[in-house]
């Protein structure tokens, strides 16, 4: 045995290299240890960690643009958006027949009010013309009637542009009873028609489409909106292209006839039904905001979170009477300072008497310091607001005293000192326990000892006690330190115009103005800034050196 | 937080002969529980003894109330997008009700097939006219901000306010005054108080220039003003005495000066109207929605709406309810002179326009924010 092991690898009982059987031990052990964690990290994956990332996914998505348009985004690709005019009516057709699906499907006001946010006034602007855009065509609809009521009836659209293989799936299906819930075959376009007739058979299909899921309608039964008869309209007018003949079909003679006449119909600028129905669509600015917005993903929350815009023409700073979010930062890291400072000013006495009193009389200090602790946040904010207010306690007494004139009321709420004095209250019990559970470890007869050997009562506490408290003071800051950056509750309530914090924005944008897109960056930027601190402590300090006890 | 409201049997106190189970059309395929969310205080218990306990009363429907209103579009869209709708009927505001329609979160409404129409067959879309500012919109009530003041402020030689530009009076009526956080109102009462013409308000206010203005008008009161945010504050800062004037809701400050008698005054000039009332969310289930809509039916005709101003001091949204507007249920005083709609109060008053804010307030808000916090 002992000349094998001269020789080779160390050999476990079983013959196998010690290391490789050491290693597959130890993997068990992994593995048991993994599984039972394993539910606490299912749980905390689930329900914290993917619901964050998704909020803050918000931050840079912006699908809904090109998603919407997705017509209009191919056609602005090449628009040269630098001269001072409206697009051209190709681009406008597009843009029409995206328009009047997404106001069949309701989803053009959320666009509206998603453009909105980087122009005022584009959500009115598509809220009034999607209510009117299925009337864009009815002019050429009317001719189209006029001259062979045939334009009029869904069959003959349905012949002319729908595969017959699906014709006859959908009379299948229509004849086993039309159950909707099987799911009725979804109009298909014939083979080759989409290089005769483009625009008709692309702006049809999406009517039959949207006539079938949306409202369960038979296309054939159906007249189309009048935006197909414009694609039509525009298909027939370009004129020679049309190879009529190759349709092949009973109806290529109803689109021979038509498209002869076609050329002395009346027509009618697409632009001029735009600006008819509100004269901001002759604004180039509208259409350059619709293609800076194009891509599916956005800085433009992102540069909003810091005053910055994205225009058309690159990144420039917000006008200045609308820069906010980068003084709000400045001043929730500032205040949030602040307030940790102050708590470890009235925390680190407290707890140095907790720990040193004798045991009953300590006992009911810390019944006193956790007393608030079980306190309502609402209560104690409320509180405050009695004892600080120009008619409050705190000023009654004061003008009673003669301290202060009648007239002249202390202004102590509703500004960043009324924030100040609350939060430092209510995060206080946060820098007290952790002092007292490091506090609490360390040995009295180090101070006897630094005393005996001959220090004074000031060096001893600050040569070897405080230095050992340390790691409590490092860890009640961290934790006060983040409470307060996200308070929001109490700013709210004491803090006026003054004393806000930037969560207090976040809050507004999640319920109230519905950016959740802003909201998202903000909380990213404001996530970010506080890893970055810690990653800083970590630097100065080191976490090593910080104690919950 | 929820209330829980069992019908039927707990609601002997109903003044007799109001309803009968025949003066209802049947419910078929209805569900017979109702998730309904409101304001809260005041308001919800209006809505529950108007509306909630008749009905109950003869259908045995169990109510479910939800305080959510003030988060109702933000919640309603969380619910949406985790396909998980747990409302049925929310009451919110007229400019929260373009949002939810905007959003495709609340559903489109014929008012005419839907609603009762008035006594005289007047249809309900005519009933409630300009009320109905957007399709998803059902009009419950018309409230308005509307300024409080004190009445024994010692520094005013006994003069009282009477024009809303006594609020940018500080020479005049000195004193703190609190005013909501956000454009809305105040905006428009810095322009007419520095001399625009009460249509051109809007027009203005789209210009720079008089968005500057109306800061600018606001910047001279800024410092002696407190800003709230939720509509419980200046009535409490009234009662306080730490402000001498302040914009709120009427209801609250009818509380405050009938119910609580503090020596607080109503300015009805220039009050600003508003309306609440129903959307139903969009994608209900068929049982749900059917309950829903027979409960709207009964809970928006004339005599319902009517009936809610026992309770508290809103207007009803129907011009034919308001000839039966009554006495005050607990106190007996005539409620006529304390709603918003009252020809005495409402003879200056203005309408928001909604669509407007829509579209700005977005832009306002940033700008607002922007000088509040400098």
């Amino acid at each position: 045995m002992s000349e094998a092991t001269d020789t080779g690898p160390m050999l476990a009982a079983d013959g196998r290299p010690l290391k490789q059987s050491l290693k597959r031990a130890l993997r068990a052990q992994k593995l048991r240890a993994l599984m039972l964690i394993a539910p606490l990290l299912l749980f905390v994956l689930i329900t914290f960690i993917a619901p964050i990332a998704d909020m803050l996914f918000r931050s840079v998505e912006n699908q809904i643009v090109s998603q919407t348009l997705p017509r209009t985004a191919q056609a602005l690709e090449d628009w040269d958006s630098t001269g001072g005019d409206m697009p051209p009516d190709d681009i406008l057709a597009a843009f029409t027949y995206d328009l009047v699906a997404a106001a069949e499907r309701k989803d053009h006001t959320r666009l509206g009010t998603r453009l909105n946010y980087e122009m005022t006034g584009i959500s009115s602007l598509f809220r009034k013309t999607g209510r009117r855009v299925d009337d864009f065509g009815e002019i050429y609809r009317d001719q189209f009637v006029d001259l062979d009521p045939a334009w009029e009836k869904g069959e003959t659209w349905v012949t002319l542009l729908g595969d017959p293989e699906w014709i006859d799936e959908y009379a299948a299906w229509k004849a086993a009873g039309g159950d909707n819930e099987a799911g009725a075959p979804l109009f298909r376009l014939k083979d080759g028609i989409a290089q005769v007739l483009p625009e008709t058979s692309d702006a049809y299909a999406q009517f039959a489409r949207i006539a079938q899921v949306e409202n369960n309608d038979d296309p054939s039964g159906e007249e189309p909106w009048a935006p197909v008869y414009l694609a039509l309209y525009r298909d027939l007018a370009q004129g020679g292209g049309i190879d009529v003949a190759s349709l092949g079909l009973a109806e290529s003679a109803l689109v021979e006839t038509t498209a002869k006449e076609v050329t002395r119909f009346e027509a009618v600028p697409l632009r001029s039904l735009y600006t008819d129905v509100e004269d901001d669509w002759a604004d180039p600015e509208v259409w350059k905001t619709v293609k800076t917005f194009l891509p599916e993903y956005t800085p433009g929350y992102f540069l909003s979170a810091v005053d910055l815009q994205k225009t058309p023409d690159g990144i420039s700073a917000k006008p200045e009477n609308q820069q906010l979010y980068i003084l709000l930062f400045e001043r929730t890291l500032f205040m949030s300072l602040v307030i940790m400072g102050s708590c470890v000013l009235l925390g680190y006495p407290i707890a140095y008497l907790l720990s040193n009193l004798p045991m009953r009389t300590s006992n009911v200090l810390l019944i006193l310091v956790l007393l608030p602790f079980w306190t309502s946040l609402l209560v104690r904010t409320s509180a405050w607001k009695v004892l600080l207010q120009q008619q409050g306690v705190i000023n009654d007494v004061l003008v009673w005293a003669g301290i202060v004139a009648d007239d002249a009321r202390l202004v102590m709420i509703n500004n960043q000192f009324g924030t100040i004095v609350a939060m430092t209250h209510i995060l206080l019990p946060f820098m007290i326990l952790p002092l007292y559970s490091v506090m609490k470890t360390i040995p009295p007869s180090y101070v006897r000892a630094a005393k005996s050997l001959g220090a004074s009562n000031w060096t001893a506490f600050w040569r070897v006690y405080f230095p050992q408290s340390v790691p409590g003071i490092g860890a009640g800051c961290i934790l006060v330190f983040i409470l307060a950056i996200g308070y929001y509750i109490t700013p709210e309530l004491v803090g006026g115009t003054t004393g806000t914090f930037i969560s207090n924005r976040i809050a507004y944008h999640i319920s109230s103005s519905l950016n959740w897109g802003l909201a998202a960056a903000l909380g990213t930027i404001l996530l970010a800034v506080v890893l970055i601190l810690y990653w800083l402590y970590d630097r100065l300090v080191g976490i090593d050196n910080v104690s919950l006890g | 937080m929820m209330k829980r409201l069992l019908s039927a049997t707990a609601l002997v106190a109903l003044p007799a002969g109001t309803l009968f189970a025949q003066d209802l059309p049947p419910c078929e395929n209805c569900a017979d529980s109702l998730t309904v969310v409101s304001w809260g205080g005041a308001y919800q218990n209006s809505q529950i003894k108007a509306y909630a306990e008749p009905y109950a009363a003869v259908t045995g429907v169990t109510f479910t109330w939800d305080e959510s209103s003030g988060e109702a579009v933000a919640k309603l869209r969380a619910q949406n997008e985790a396909g998980n709708l747990t409302w049925d009927l929310v009451d919110v505001t007229a400019a929260d009700s373009m949002r939810l329609c905007d959003e495709g979160l609340a559903m489109e409404v014929e008012h005419d097939e839907m609603l009762a129409a008035a006594p005289d067959g007047t249809p309900a879309s005519d009933d409630f006219g300009e009320m109905i500012v957007s399709d998803c919109f059902i009009p419950q009530i018309v409230y308005s901000y509307t300024f409080g003041y004190r009445n024994d402020v010692e520094a005013w030689n006994g003069n009282t306010p009477d024009d809303i530009c006594d609020v940018f009076d500080l020479e005049a009526f000195p004193g703190k005054r609190s005013l909501e956080r956000r454009p809305h109102n105040n905006m428009e009462w810095a322009l007419l108080c520095d001399g625009v013409a009460i249509d051109d308000v809007y027009d203005a206010l789209e210009t720079p220039e008089g968005q500057d203005r109306a800061l600018a008008k606001l910047d001279t009161i800024k410092d002696q003003t407190i800003w709230w945010t939720a509509g419980a504050d200046t009535p409490q800062l009234l009662a306080d005495g730490e402000v001498a004037f302040g914009s709120t809701y009427n209801g609250r400050l009818f509380s405050v000066i009938v119910e609580q008698n503090q020596p607080v005054s109503m300015m009805w000039d220039t009050q600003s109207f508003d309306i609440d009332g129903w959307i139903v969310p969009a994608g209900l289930a068929e049982d749900k929605l059917n309950r829903v809509m027979h409960f709207l039916h009964f809970a928006t005709d004339t005599q319902r709406l009517a009936d809610q101003a026992k309770y508290i001091s809103y207007g009803p949204a129907r011009d034919s309810s308001q000839p039966l507007v009554s006495t005050h249920a607990e106190l007996g005083i005539e409620m006529g002179p304390h709603m918003p709609t009252n020809p005495e109060n409402s003879k200056n008053a203005f309408v928001q326009n909604f669509e407007w804010w829509a579209d700005y307030r977005d832009d306002l808000d940033a700008k607002f924010q922007a000088w509040l916090a400098q």
